[in-house]
């Protein structure tokens, strides 16, 4: 089997899976759902159409980030039943090939959540974008993969450690800063209609770019940490 | 784990007392040249905390690159040299530590500043949100490190440093590419940068003293860690030799 082969039978294995038991899809989808709900407490989204505009690109990727975190501390956890991690690290396949298809996987399930979730978030915020809203179908991409790429690392980093759920978010808020503000000022530049989405899709661009390359060169030793 | 290192006697090496020694004095005369510089044109005697806040704010920018420099060697060592992997992991958390003890004090001196230059205490500009996030990886750093179970601690630490690392070069060019409300970087910042020739003694006695300062806590540092290390293998030894004592002793009595 070549590299690409391997990546795709992590793959299939994820999709399988999450096909069997829409665990993550499920909990995500009615997370994101709920924290759009509770934001609209904040403000009044109807009233105030300049004001949506201005703060629903960081609203949408805070909820898609949370959302995104409670379905990323299981992706890991599934291979721990049966030892089935250790099987992976005895298997002759690349480390990183197992996660480029877990993080393919997590990208999948979280862009199927933004399929939905944003449709129900312009109902719901009243929103009407003013700048080119083409542009969201590179932004949105580009943020999940930002986001599920380090999520899927810190995910496996978290398994050795004692309180695996609250390291997490520790851990990814921080180093996730840059890319959060990237797609948020993406997004909202679209939404508004102000300013050119340009620059940030580069910052973000460069962002998964450096992380992609350093997840994938650093998982052989997270893997095989002890 | 770690598994000999020379014990050495519980004092300070002479050559760390004399660098401490020299340290004192460097610091007595910083404080000294900033509170004789001439007063600034604008904000009179209140400008010279920025004596104190451009050292702990470069300097903050030095030490996570010993962090990540330790934390390569780690790896690097982790299967080849076990010692010297223990050394570089204890180097690594020290310059760590002290990375977010320097970023500390240039948050809160340039709290204080942006106090009394801009009238307020916070803006979320870009060079101080981005410095603001370069404390929390840190801060981070050092929680991953407590949270982590024993044996594995020093494999995490050391990939979440070089992810933390790849973040401040961004955190450093934040400054170039988003409208900031910080001034423009105080050295090579363009035409009009660069500070009055009459304060220049203040800056570099600070910058000197802070960084003998800084040397010299990474080094206390990582010598109590060493012997930290030392002290929990001395103990697992010890575990064992009573062990394998009992066992002996019981093999004896049976053999009676």
């Amino acid at each position: 089997m070549n590299y690409a082969q391997h990546v795709l039978t992590h793959l299939r294995k994820d999709l399988r899976l999450e096909w069997r038991t829409k665990d993550s899809i499920n909990g995500m989808l009615f997370f994101a759902l709920l924290v759009v709900v509770v934001l609209a407490m904040a403000f009044d989204p109807a009233s105030y159409p300049d004001m949506t505009r201005q703060i629903s690109g960081g609203l949408l990727w805070v909820a898609l980030l949370f959302a995104a975190m409670t379905a990323l501390n299981q992706s890991w956890a599934r291979e721990t039943h049966n030892s089935v991690l250790d099987a992976h690290r005895l298997s002759e396949a690349p480390a990183s090939a197992l996660f480029i298809g877990k993080a393919l996987a997590n990208f999948l399930f979280v862009s199927a959540v933004e399929v939905v979730l944003a449709p129900i978030f312009t109902v719901f915020y009243n929103l009407q974008p003013l700048g080119q809203t083409w542009k969201l179908l590179i932004i949105l991409p580009l943020g999940t993969w930002a986001l599920v790429v380090n999520g899927t690392f810190f995910s496996a980093l978290s398994l050795r450690t004692r309180n695996r759920e609250t390291l997490l978010p520790l851990v990814l808020l921080p180093i996730s800063m840059p890319a959060l503000l990237a797609m948020i000022q993406a997004t909202t530049a679209v939404l508004t209609g102000q300013f050119e989405p340009t620059l940030w899709i580069k910052v973000l661009l460069a962002y998964v770019i450096v992380f992609t390359t350093a997840c994938v060169l650093l998982f052989q030793t997270v893997l095989s940490a002890d | 784990m770690v598994t000999k290192i020379p014990r050495s006697n519980r004092t300070m090496p002479k050559w760390a007392q004399g660098w401490l020694a020299l340290t004192f004095i460097a610091l007595v005369y910083g404080f000294y040249q900033a509170m004789a510089a001439p007063r600034e044109a604008t904000m009179g005697n209140l400008y010279r905390v920025f004596f104190y806040h451009l050292p702990h704010a470069i300097l903050s920018f030095v030490f996570p690159y010993l962090n990540l420099a330790a934390s390569f060697l780690y790896l690097f060592w982790r299967k080849r040299n076990v010692e010297r992997a223990a050394a570089a992991d204890a180097f690594a958390l020290a310059s760590a530590e002290v990375t977010v003890l320097y970023a500390t004090i240039g948050l809160a001196t340039g709290m204080l500043w942006g106090r009394a230059a801009w009238g307020i205490w916070w803006a979320w500009d870009a060079r101080m949100t981005t410095y603001l996030l370069l404390w929390l990886l840190y801060v981070c750093y050092l929680l991953v490190r407590s949270f982590s179970s024993t044996g594995q601690t020093a494999v995490i630490a050391a990939v979440l440093a070089i992810f933390a690392a790849i973040d401040i070069p961004i955190c450093f060019m934040s400054i170039r590419w988003w409208r900031t409300q910080h001034p423009a970087a105080v050295f090579g910042g363009g035409a009009n940068s660069g500070i009055d020739p009459s304060m220049v003694p203040a800056v570099l006695w600070n910058m000197i003293a802070w960084a003998m300062w800084g040397a010299f806590l990474v080094g206390m540092r990582y010598a109590i860690e060493r012997r930290r290390q030392q002290d929990a293998n001395a103990e697992a030894l010890g575990i064992l030799n009573d062990e394998e004592a009992a066992v002996l002793t019981h093999r004896l009595e049976e053999a009676r």
